[in-house]
């Protein structure tokens, strides 16, 4: 029933993905990321683009869901491409105005549109097999050595489990709200957009004002039961290594090694 | 020694301050270990503080409020006395914090920094000990009001407590979820022996407990069994309470010349009454 929690695009499965650790899985996009900045080889991208796919395939998230992350950045993809198209210099094929289109820069283009692509499947990969609960205990967990530091990591964990929780209420109140206002006569979709905009204020003032009742509230339960803060706090739910991450871990690391060495 | 001693506790809000507000004056209540007591009280009487004080999160401004034995004026105990006395809020919307209902009610022993696999099985106790067990998984969103307030009694059990102080648990929710509750309160009280307040303002939902403390402008003002209560019905109306329709019924049938015993609370004991009566 996790797949309930509507934020966020998680996709309930039990690939080999899904049981992978949560930290394991951030550390080792991580590295992934950085791979694909420091390497620029045409054979280290072949394998990189052919690791991405595999996954992809592994993960069991459809296809077109994993496609559609790529939705909201296409113009910028596109954009990217164009750029390059006509700012290399080199065997001209078109000339549009003041621009020279080339060879050199369909081949620039097409790689880093290839960069920019591989780098949201993978990510959203992440989300798409890791719960947001998940994600934050992870995230908890990484950043809890930087507690030396003064960093708040368990105050960070537990603000994005309070909004996890809170969002869908939230978006409820804002329903009940607009359509409480709509049936006095509110409207909220005709008119220039500044007219919209203004007919949202009266909306977001309560909305408001309930947010931060909500808040005071919770802060008095949070008390009633006992909590000050991560100190001397244990968690029911403890994140464990098992041996399919240090195998897929230690995979990762020996086909990064060889594309260092051989595919530079 | 009773469980929880209050000592002519006064609370003001804004002590020293010119919107100054006495909400208790001179409370002095005692509640012993497993009883089952109502506080009655319309709005404004102080009974939400009142309820506020027996796990210290308003301290008295003056006299002494003792849980268990421990002076709630004593802030380093302020975690034990917490722990002993599990507080349910009104709004079930505001009291879940977590994404889950299993790591909701995980919250409080996490808290009190208990061993993660004691943790589990408390948690699986307190949901079985609500009847929630089969909503281990669930988002908290998406139960009704009475399920949610549920959670929250799992949550205060989870915490071993020994007392549960419920703040009008049910003015938010619909008949189903206010019996649900109240009959989750009894069987709490009557299986584990778990010492009950329940603050309300339904005198129908008061009849389930032993005694009934009523207040009013931030004392109490009436502390004996519901039967007594009830018998002065039209002084708890002039007091502002709800009183169950059986037993109005039953006091005007009275003032006509029926004579009808004093103690009816339900339509069943109204019908029965009148039977026997003919």
């Amino acid at each position: 029933m996790l797949n309930n929690i509507t934020l966020g695009q998680f996709f309930p499965g039990n690939s080999l993905l899904h049981r992978l650790d949560p930290r394991v899985k951030i550390v080792l996009l991580l590295a992934y990321i950085a791979a694909l900045f420091l390497l620029d080889s045409r054979s280290a991208y072949a394998v990189l683009t052919a690791l991405t796919l595999a996954l992809m395939a592994v993960s069991r998230v459809p296809l077109g869901t994993q496609l559609r992350a790529l939705k909201p950045l296409w113009w910028i993809i596109l954009f990217t491409f164009a750029m390059h198209l006509f700012s290399h210099p080199g065997e001209a094929i078109a000339q549009v105005g003041p621009f020279t289109m080339t060879w050199e820069g369909v081949a620039q283009g097409a790689f880093i549109s290839l960069r920019l692509i591989l780098l949201i499947l993978m990510s959203s990969l992440l989300t798409f097999t890791t719960s947001p609960l998940k994600l934050t205990d992870a995230l908890e967990s990484l950043l809890s050595p930087g507690k030396r530091f003064g960093l708040p990591a368990h105050e960070l964990a537990m603000m994005m489990t309070i909004a996890l929780r809170f969002v869908p209420t939230l978006i409820e109140e804002l329903d009940r709200i607009m359509k409480a206002q709509q049936s006095r006569g509110a409207d909220f979709t005709t008119g220039s957009l500044l007219q919209r905009a203004r007919a949202i204020v009266p909306v977001l003032v309560p909305l408001f004002l309930s947010a931060f009742r909500r808040a005071d509230e919770l802060a008095l339960a949070m008390e009633a039961r006992c909590y000050r803060g991560g100190e001397g706090r244990t968690q029911m739910k403890q994140l464990h290594i098992t041996a399919i991450d240090y195998v897929s871990s230690g995979a990762f690391v020996v086909l990064l090694i060889v594309l260092v060495l051989f595919c530079r | 020694m009773s469980f929880i001693e209050l000592e002519q506790v006064s609370h003001v809000y804004q002590a020293g301050q010119e919107q100054a507000h006495a909400a208790l004056t001179d409370v002095s209540l005692n509640i012993e270990q497993g009883e089952f007591v109502a506080v009655l009280g319309a709005n404004g009487s102080g009974k939400s503080t009142l309820a506020r004080h027996l796990n210290a999160l308003l301290l008295p401004t003056s006299g002494h409020c003792r849980i268990n034995g421990i002076d709630t004026l004593q802030t380093d105990e302020l975690w034990r006395v917490r722990q002993q006395v599990g507080m349910v809020f009104q709004n079930p919307d505001n009291q879940l914090l977590a994404a889950l209902v299993e790591d909701d009610v995980a919250f409080g022993p996490e808290n009190l920094g208990v061993p993660p696999a004691e943790i589990a099985a408390r948690v699986t106790a307190a949901l079985a000990a609500v009847g929630m067990q089969h909503y281990r998984s669930c988002a908290p969103h998406l139960l009704s009001g009475g399920q949610k307030q549920r959670v929250a009694i799992a949550g205060a059990l989870a915490m071993q407590t020994q007392c549960l102080v419920l703040d009008e648990p049910t003015a938010m929710l619909d008949p189903q979820g206010r019996a649900d509750i109240l009959a989750c309160a009894q069987k709490l009280h009557r299986e584990q022996g778990i010492t009950i307040v329940y603050i309300t303002h339904f005198m129908a939902e008061a009849a389930a407990a032993d005694r009934i403390v009523v207040m009013e402008q931030g004392q109490v003002v009436a502390d004996d069994t519901p039967q007594a209560i009830f018998a002065q019905a039209e002084k708890m109306q002039q007091l502002g309470l709800d009183v169950p329709v059986a037993t109005e019924v039953a006091a005007g049938l009275r003032r006509r010349g029926i004579k009808l015993p004093v103690t009816i609370l339900t339509p069943e004991d109204l019908a029965a009454a009148l039977c026997g009566e003919a």
